[in-house]
């Protein structure tokens, strides 16, 4: 397809790669022969109207859905690569290092803060306790691993501001904090790619303008490539260097921010078209592909 | 002064005027739902007719029964009770010093359990020391263990399970019958009953891995009801409903309790006595308890305890964070087994005999009674309510006073069930998330806070 061509950071070296990824519910095709590629240490966002399939993507990729078909690769760093749609869910986020939020919060909200990530520590805490045994007989390894592990809850408690609460039930944060708490605990499985589905959903700006300085800082930091799912405009356009759009399961844009807020496609899916108006809309979307083409050559 | 005087008393005579009120209306109500039920009473005399007996004396008492109880409420009860909460309110919030008792309670009642016998023992006499350490000490460190056990399962990982009794059948079966075909020590079989109930908690927590909720407790429940099947019809090895009789008892370090010459009581210098054989048994059962608290604790800390309480908490969380669902649901029921195992073969070698009797559904459901009404997750709160349960239901047998106030053929005990009842739906609407509602946390960085009941969640299956 022309689109695909069109995608700017093809030469970058991808994190993520999904193709021809098609998932049925039953008559339903939610996702139809959808691709796209996230690089490393970028922010994608992955955008398009409600029921898009934006999230049945995510559920595909962090292995809650098993895909219909396609294909979707994850290439670590150190050159290894998974097969996600092969992995059962829990072990994405093991092995190949991907890890999630959910677009309505899912915390444990009967245990405090610092446990939250803590629990998300599980795997490297398991091991340091010899899958319980040495920990139960008081071994000093797991005593060093529990330390090191409450280490790193406090440095991302620190970047999400949430120290003060620490203590605190998650349960008893406000809306915000939650959102912010769910990155945090996110993160403290050490992922290579974070996926954040609509992590700005609820917020009020000052808020999401803290949550863009978050995911940010994320990247500069850990070096963590980002795939969101978002609404908001304001983050999207701000923060992420590549953004992928998605209606009715299908793609219709990929590119920069820029290029993709100026796409008639894009304008149309979002805001509509009237009946008459449609043909002129495809009329300048094949100018726009000509001309792309004829540059291209 | 007296203008305040004056408004005290007129408001005292229109609280008066209210609950007269309110008991004239009480009264009313009270005559219109009794007058066909107590005031007429219909009996067929010998020729087969209908008589009817009036029977207003009586209607009288209730309803003035009634007028009076909402006169006093009214007039006495509500406001007292709306004064005192004034009270508390106005009253500034003190930051509570935890008392000295509140903050060593666990030390201190260990000790208290450790000195329970002898002190018994000084106070009954040695025959007399046998009901109290028996019935009451043995018996609530059976339930206690028991309820931990299933604590694990129930209180932390959230899955609900009505057939605990059958890893305690199992535990007692597994000394029962391997001590009387092969003649193994209790010693040796103690491990491997809990390895074996272990086992059964994998067996079971297979095929309900991906129930939830009243799904997987009917499959629980039946599981529980299969196990006790199989031992009824199971004769050949279990001899059925005869149970099996001359379970070998519990040596101390080879020394036997029995009347022989080199027994514990010949060797002690003390009178031939099965009060000492039981005293043994109590502070085994209280080992045993001591050990599932503190594998319990322990765990807790341990990314495995957290791992079954976010379990609880949220399952689809828990896989996005790589938890392994599976392995630690598993480890959740082998867990819970292997100390209902444990107290199982306790409790074989305790009454020297089982049946498949001992392990009907009205015992798993006790131990679950007593898990929630404990607060889901706390020891503590778990440890007070099986003395409260077990004790209570075992101290009404004792209560002959009553035959006074009801007259000789009243027998508390049949009671029991009833007044028992009672007592939970009344502790539950006191305390609806148990005795300890609220979960100590596991880590903390800057001070260990209480998290509410209203945040923790029971768990969906």
């Amino acid at each position: 397809m022309a689109i695909e061509t069109m995608t700017t950071t093809m030469t970058k070296d991808p994190i993520l790669k999904v193709e021809h990824l098609s998932m049925r519910f039953g008559g339903l095709m939610a996702i139809n022969d959808f691709s796209f590629e996230a690089s490393r240490g970028d922010i994608t966002a992955l955008i398009g109207p409600n029921g898009a399939g934006k999230t049945t993507v995510f559920n595909c990729i962090t292995g809650f859905y098993k895909p219909t078909m396609g294909m979707i690769t994850m290439k670590q760093r150190s050159g290894k690569e998974y097969l996600l749609e092969r992995l059962p869910d829990f072990e994405i986020t093991k092995h190949a290092k991907v890890a999630r939020t959910f677009q309505n919060i899912r915390m444990f909200s009967g245990m405090t803060v610092l446990e939250n990530l803590l629990v998300a520590q599980h795997n490297k805490l398991m091991q340091a306790s010899g899958y319980t045994v040495l920990g139960l007989l008081g071994f000093p390894a797991y005593r060093q691993a529990a330390k090191d592990a409450k280490e790193l809850a406090r440095h991302w408690l620190e970047k999400a501001s949430l120290i003060d609460r620490a203590d605190d039930a998650a349960g008893d944060l406000p809306y915000g904090a939650q959102r912010r708490l769910e990155i945090a605990r996110a993160m403290c499985t050490e992922p290579e790619l974070l996926c954040l589905d609509e992590p700005a959903a609820g917020l009020n700006p000052r808020e999401s303008h803290a949550l863009n300085e978050l995911l940010q800082s994320i990247r500069a930091e850990t070096g963590t490539s980002i795939l969101l799912i978002e609404h908001d405009m304001s983050v999207v356009m701000e923060i992420s260097d590549h953004v992928v759009v998605l209606e009715y399961g299908q793609k219709i844009s990929d590119g920069n921010p820029d290029f993709v807020k100026n796409d008639p496609r894009v304008i149309a899916a979002y805001l509509g078209v009237e009946d008459k108006e449609v043909e002129e809309v495809i009329e300048q979307i094949e100018e726009i592909e000509g001309g792309q083409g004829g540059t291209k050559q | 002064m007296a203008n305040i005087a004056s408004t005290t008393a007129s408001a005292g005579t229109e609280v008066t005027a209210r609950a007269l009120r309110e008991a004239v209306f009480a009264g009313l109500i009270t005559l219109g739902l009794f007058v066909l039920f107590v005031g007429l009473k219909t009996d067929q005399n010998i020729r087969n007719e209908l008589v009817l007996t009036q029977r207003w004396g009586l209607l009288a008492i209730f309803v003035i029964v009634a007028m009076v109880g909402r006169f006093l409420i009214v007039a006495y009860a509500q406001p007292w009770l709306a004064q005192r909460k004034a009270v508390k309110a106005a009253a500034p919030e003190v930051a509570k010093e935890e008392s000295f008792f509140s903050r060593n309670f666990s030390k201190i009642a260990i000790v208290a359990l450790v000195l329970y016998p002898p002190v018994i023992l000084a106070l009954t006499g040695v025959q007399g020391s046998l009901k109290w350490v028996d019935n009451f000490g043995i018996q609530i460190l059976i339930y206690v263990m028991l309820a931990w056990g299933l604590n694990i399962v129930v209180g932390l990982a959230g899955l609900l399970d009505l057939g605990y009794v059958a890893f305690y059948a199992v535990g007692a079966y597994s000394y029962a019958l391997l001590s009387s075909y092969f003649g193994l020590s209790f010693w040796v079989l103690l491990p491997v009953a809990g390895l074996l109930s272990a086992c059964w908690g994998m067996v079971l927590g297979f095929p309900v891995l991906r129930l939830r909720g009243d799904y997987l407790a009917i499959v629980t429940l039946a599981f529980g009801e299969i196990i006790r099947l199989v031992l009824i019809n199971w004769t050949e090895v279990t001899k059925g409903t005869f149970g099996v009789s001359g379970i070998a008892k519990a040596t101390l370090f080879g020394i036997k309790f029995d009347a022989s010459k080199d027994g514990f009581a010949a060797l002690m210098g003390l009178p031939i006595s099965s009060a000492y054989y039981k005293i043994f048994l109590f502070y085994l059962a209280l080992g045993l308890c001591m050990l599932t608290a503190f594998v319990t604790i322990r765990m807790r800390r341990m990314p495995i305890g957290r791992a079954w309480e976010a379990l609880r908490e949220d399952e689809i969380a828990c896989r996005s964070l790589g938890i392994n669902t599976v392995t630690t649901k598993l480890t959740a029921f082998a867990m819970g087994a292997m100390f209902g195992g444990l107290a199982g073969s306790f409790f074989a070698v305790r009454q020297g005999f089982v049946s498949p009797e001992s392990f009907v559904f009205l015992e798993s459901a006790v131990i679950l009674a007593i898990v929630v009404l404990g607060g889901m997750g706390s020891l503590t709160g778990i440890a007070i309510a099986a003395i409260v349960m077990i004790g209570g239901t075992e101290i009404l047998r004792e209560l002959t006073f009553l035959k006074l106030v009801f007259g000789p053929n009243f027998t508390p005990e049949l009671y029991r069930m009833l007044i028992f009842g009672l007592a939970m739906v009344v502790v539950m609407v006191w305390k609806p998330r148990g005795f300890v509602g609220s979960r100590e946390p596991t880590a903390f960085l800057r001070e260990r806070k209480a998290v509410s009941g209203s945040f923790t969640k029971e768990g969906h299956g």
